[in-house]
């Protein structure tokens, strides 16, 4: 019998919604666990970073790494599972394009500390302390701790990736497909991304008509959508025509529209301009459009409330801008 | 301060880029800080255009198209015009200020508006000053080499520890 694969799971700033889909693959679990020995898996097993570091270099044939970079001790584990490993996937939307806490992008350390150690109703903190990077008592004992970065990163901002498997989580689907891929030793190029290249409104069944038009953009809980209408034409905000297939519209199936957690395809350049351009070009554009003043087309664009953190809400350290500046920075500096 | 902005122009092929020749012909005194892309309609001009251009340092970005209702291709304005107000809000949630972005109707025979546009743009975009973007931040190093040890400076000056 040919000698087992060895596979690590490594977690970087994730909510472990990535480990819990892993499980979640049920019998396939056995099949995996024939074929390889899982060597690493904080969250299932009691291993230390001292144990992944003591292993040879290249002697891990495929990691999975979860989660965004956002701390120094996310940063040395992706690096550590670089250099460890022969392939390395990108699992889940945070190790690809930041995720969820890439929206901490819009804002820094200092103000994130501030809510999180000051700031909230239940913290009192009147000396505003905050957990330091190193601290020595009187003995010369040092304990640390990681160090929390400004920014989020995606995983490919310090190590190269060889597969992208995006999704909030991915797909049981998607986790097998990329499983038959490994299993069959048949890898494609790096760099690829495990999943479609189409966007979502191909795979999505809703009836879609020729001229789309909103005539007012509605939150989902507002109205009661048609199930079988595209949620986007009776104006709720669907990321379906920038994100890409794959994971068989299962929020649109429970009438409940995109919000773009497997980003954008390789067409795209920015997934959150992308969704812009498709929504304003169909926002009321009636035959009276040149009686619109300026003033009537901000009050339709205005009903968007958050751009930002909609358009962007997975892929925000993956945009063109990055993150939030502010103008005023120039005046410090 | 010896910084001169930089401002890219999107001009559609029908109405505002033959304004601009129209500028040019007559001889028309303009700042030289901007740089022209002649696109078919304004409509072509994608966010993403626009947000490529912030995240390479412009200062400023102008969209000019034709007149609202004499787009050669109908309605292509009408769509750009709801995309810039939406970008308008979407930059400024960034950080940039919304002034950044400048949408104008200029028709062919316009030479005059065009130049007008553009002095008082610059001068708007000289006193913003010059864009947040423009400053050499961690993501430009990575994109500029994708090398590892450099990456971690960046990322160490970005934050220093507490």
């Amino acid at each position: 019998m040919a000698e087992k694969m060895k596979l690590a799971i490594i977690r970087g700033a994730t909510c472990s919604g990535c480990d819990v889909e892993i499980v979640d693959i049920n019998e396939r679990l056995v099949e995996v666990l024939g074929i390889a020995d899982i060597v690493y898996a904080a969250v299932i097993m009691d291993t230390k970073h001292s144990e992944l570091e003591a292993m040879a270099d290249g002697s891990i044939d495929i990691t999975f790494y979860h989660g965004a970079v956002r701390d120094s001790e996310n940063e040395h584990l992706a690096k550590i599972a670089r250099k460890k490993s022969k392939t390395l996937i990108a699992f889940g939307s945070c190790a690809v394009y930041g995720g969820i806490p890439g929206l901490a992008n819009v804002t820094n350390k200092e103000e994130i500390f501030k809510v999180a150690y000051q700031d909230t109703p239940s913290t009192v903190n009147p000396d505003f302390v905050v957990p330091l990077p190193e601290w020595k008592d009187e003995r010369g004992h040092v304990l640390t701790l990681p160090r929390f970065y400004d920014d989020v990163f995606s995983l490919d901002d310090f190590v190269e990736v060889d597969y992208y498997l995006p999704g909030c989580p991915p797909l049981v689907t998607q986790i097998n497909q990329a499983l038959d891929v490994i299993v069959s030793g048949e890898l494609p190029p790096k760099g690829k991304v495990l999943a479609s290249e189409k966007t979502l409104c191909d795979e999505c069944k809703r009836e879609k008509s020729e001229n789309m038009r909103i005539e007012k953009i509605c939150r989902p809980h507002e109205i009661e959508p048609d199930p079988e209408k595209c949620l986007l034409e009776q104006g709720i905000i669907c990321l379906g025509p920038a994100t890409r297939a794959g994971c068989e519209a299962k929020c649109i199936e429970a009438n409940m529209p995109c919000r773009g957690c497997l980003g954008a395809t390789a067409a795209a350049i920015d997934q959150g301009g992308s969704i812009l351009s498709a929504i304003a070009s169909i926002l009321d554009i009636t035959d009276k459009e040149s009686q619109m003043s300026e003033e009537d087309i901000y009050k339709l664009v205005s009903q968007i409330k958050d751009p930002l953190g909609t358009f962007y809400r997975f892929s925000m350290p993956k945009s063109l801008l990055r993150r939030t500046k502010k103008e005023l920075e120039k005046e410090k500096v | 301060m010896d910084w001169e902005p930089k401002i890219l122009v999107f001009c559609c092929n029908w109405c505002s880029y033959a304004g601009a020749d129209l500028a040019g012909i007559a001889r028309l005194q303009m700042p030289t800080n901007f740089r022209m892309i002649k696109v078919m309609c304004s409509g072509r001009v994608d966010p993403e255009f626009i947000l490529s251009a912030f995240s390479k340092g412009a200062d400023g970005v102008l969209v000019s198209g034709c007149h609202l209702a004499d787009c050669h291709y109908i309605g292509g304005n009408y769509r750009t015009r709801r995309r810039i107000a939406l970008l308008k809000i979407l930059i400024e949630q960034y950080g940039l200020n919304p002034k950044r972005l400048r949408l104008e109707w200029i028709s062919a025979a316009e030479g005059q508006k065009f130049a007008q546009v553009i002095r008082e743009f610059t001068e708007e975009i000289k006193a913003l000053g010059p864009s947040p973007f423009k400053k050499k931040s961690a993501l430009a190093v990575v994109e500029a080499s994708p090398t590892v040890a450099k990456v971690s400076t960046a990322v160490a000056e970005a934050s220093p520890g507490t």
